[in-house]
């Protein structure tokens, strides 16, 4: 075990592992984390909690990833290299891990012209795959990035995002083998609706022996609407939604849109479970976590397992 | 090159107000080649702050120089004799300018008229890319060429991110994205596999980061 | 042919509008011309190919620079005519000249010694 997690142990037993997802409020309000996590409860190995998610400023993933902690829920500690350089990645790092967060997922952040302070100066000291290593080097070789000793190294469960529909497509799952290669013990990907290019991905994947090396999650977002589907396929880059789903969306009654979302999410799910290399899904829920359960029920995912 | 844009002209003549005599100086070097500090742009911004003044009935007192270049202190020294005559010096290099002006003349105002951009090149008559960003320690050579630093947002060494879409990058659809690119080109060279290394964290001393630079060549100094 | 235009009109001959400097053009507005306008070819007629899209391009200049310095960007004009029209180019010179009148003179004085 590298940190005990739940979800490292749930993932290393072999069951089929179910992550979550919160973003922290645009204020200090603790109540607004609580009452989001208590949704989330007992439904999920561990919640994803963003950092300052599309460069728009929230309250600090690892506070409300402590929140979550003495909730009884274990977080998934996000850390974009936007914001932050070695030095602070680092001291978050071993502040986050003595505050009892044991998973953290490495992520090169949106860029801050997207968000709500678009005038600010940007870091990118290191990058995802950069600090992915300085993790691992940090947990394993109990050192700092300055080869120096640490006087108590964290143990951590590390993570990584791949999305499988960026381009170039045919380099995705060399780049995904990088952040394997450069400590990922776990991936989560990019929200999928593009199920056909999912498998060619997760095909390449296996053929590479990836699978073996790490555990993939895929990501699921349950569509709330066809003005979120369009959306989504417009205006968010990197993301690919064929226009069956839209359709799809389109066929129903406006009122009943958020369950046919839900339903395609389950699907997707089904599909997942039976495909070689998929070890898990995560369940972004995005401002719809009182949802969350409906897909995770639905895709006969509830009860979670027990852990000895 | 460096390359620059002229500041708006409202900028410049509320820097310069009350000013009577005043000398736009231009610069040889880079921002002649780019078009924003050489002879001839000293004419239009000269030009234009006299209309401006005239338009204001006021003494339309500027005068029009180019020097060889504002960043080498011997061809500064041309201004010796004329710098103090001034109340305002208008130079139109790139950041160095002003800055060396003022070092030599210390007693004369001295004002940025152009904003240094980049370090890039033309691709076409009237249009400039950025290249370089200076980082002290070249590795193109890894990246088929093209400079992950200077060219992708948020400068990855180890790119694509998952924001690359279509060949563009996540910040605009006129950004090309320059991982993209390196993935295009490291492949038509048959050398995609170099591109599994992982680079490690860079060293940003040689940088900005490390402080201002100097650079001292022994043997050239005298 | 002899066409009547207004006298107040200055013509600077050049061999092809493309010739003409954002220079010349800021120079006149510096002497007090009260409107400029460039006269060039039909677009697609240059002897020089693009001449005259140049041309237009600098005359597009010099307006922003005159509404940066609070003056009307009217003032300053590209007009497009063949060589074989004389009329058209008669026309051209009274239709400027009164809007230009219409402006009122420009707000910078003429020079002194003119």
């Amino acid at each position: 075990m590298k940190a005990g997690s739940n979800l490292e142990k749930m993932l290393t037993a072999g069951h089929f592992a179910v992550t979550g997802e919160l973003g922290p409020p645009q204020g200090n309000d603790a109540e607004e984390v609580r009452h989001k996590a208590s949704y989330l409860k007992g439904i999920v190995e561990s919640v994803n909690i963003t950092d300052n998610q599309t460069a728009v400023v929230r309250m600090a993933s690892w506070a409300a990833c402590k929140i979550l902690i003495d909730e009884g829920l274990e977080p998934n500690y996000q850390m974009v290299c936007r914001d932050r350089n070695r030095l602070a990645l680092m001291a978050d790092i071993l502040g986050a891990t003595a505050l009892g967060i044991k998973n953290v997922l490495c992520l090169s952040g949106d860029h801050q012209r997207f968000g709500d302070h678009p005038e600010g100066k940007n870091v990118y000291d290191l990058d995802s795959v950069q600090l992915l290593a300085t993790f691992k080097k940090m947990r394993d070789e109990k050192k700092f990035l300055n080869d120096k000793d640490l006087e108590g190294a964290p143990e951590l469960f590390i993570g990584a995002a791949s999305n499988p529909f960026a381009d170039p497509f045919e380099y995705r799952v060399h780049r995904l083998a990088k952040k394997i290669a450069a400590g990922a013990d776990f991936i989560q990907t990019q929200c999928i609706y593009n199920m056909d290019k999912f498998r060619e991905f997760m095909k390449q994947t296996v053929d590479m022996g990836l699978h073996e090396k790490c555990y993939i999650l895929a990501g699921i977002t349950p569509m709330k609407s066809v003005g979120m589907a369009n959306y989504m396929a417009k205006f968010v880059p990197g993301m690919d939604v064929p226009a069956e789903i839209v359709q799809r969306l389109k066929g129903v009654d406006k009122k009943d849109q958020g369950a046919e979302g839900i339903k395609i999410a389950i699907e997707q799910i089904e599909e997942m479970k039976e495909m070689e290399g998929v070890a898990g899904v995560h369940v972004m829920a995005i401002e719809w976590e009182h949802r969350a359960k409906e897909v995770i029920e639905g895709a006969g995912l509830l009860p979670r397992p027990t852990l000895d | 090159m460096i390359i620059g844009d002229s500041k708006p002209l409202e900028e410049i003549l509320e820097m310069i107000e009350g000013r009577d005599k005043v000398l736009v100086l231009g610069c040889r070097g880079c921002v002649t080649v780019c078009n924003v500090g050489g002879e001839k742009e000293v004419g239009i911004l000269a030009s234009a702050l006299r209309i401006a003044r005239k338009k204001e009935g006021q003494p339309p007192s500027v005068e029009e120089m180019t020097i060889e270049r504002q960043c080498d202190p011997e061809y500064i020294e041309e201004l010796a004799e004329v710098a103090e005559e001034y109340d305002a010096i208008v130079s139109i290099a790139c950041g160095v300018g002003p800055q060396f002006v003022s070092e030599r003349y210390p007693l004369v105002a001295v004002f940025p008229g152009i904003n240094t951009t980049f370090m890039g090149g033309a691709t076409e008559h009237g249009v400039w890319v950025e290249r370089c960003q200076s980082c002290g320690n070249c590795l193109v050579h890894n990246f088929g060429g093209l400079c992950p630093i200077a060219r992708c947002s948020k400068s990855l060494m180890n790119g694509p991110c998952g924001g690359s879409a279509s060949g563009n990058c996540e910040i605009s659809k006129d950004v090309p994205c320059v991982w993209h690119q390196i993935v295009d080109k490291m492949a038509a060279m048959g050398r995609l596999q170099e591109l599994e290394t992982v680079w490690p964290n860079k060293n940003w001393l040689t940088s900005r980061d490390g402080g201002p630079r100097t650079r001292v060549r022994e043997d050239l100094k005298q | 042919m002899r066409l009547q235009y207004p006298t107040n009109v200055r013509v600077i001959q050049l061999p092809c509008s493309g010739r003409v400097d954002i220079l010349h053009l800021l120079r006149a507005f510096e002497d007090g011309a009260d409107g400029v306008y460039v006269a060039g070819c039909m677009e697609g007629d240059c002897h020089f190919l693009t001449g005259n899209l140049k041309a237009a391009r600098k005359v597009e200049y010099v307006k922003t620079v005159l509404s940066e310095l609070g003056i009307e960007p009217e003032r300053m004009e590209m007009f497009n005519m063949s060589s074989a029209e004389g009329p058209r180019f008669a026309e051209v010179a009274q239709e400027f000249t009164q809007a230009i009148k219409e402006l009122g003179p420009s707000p910078v004085p003429a020079a002194q010694a003119a």
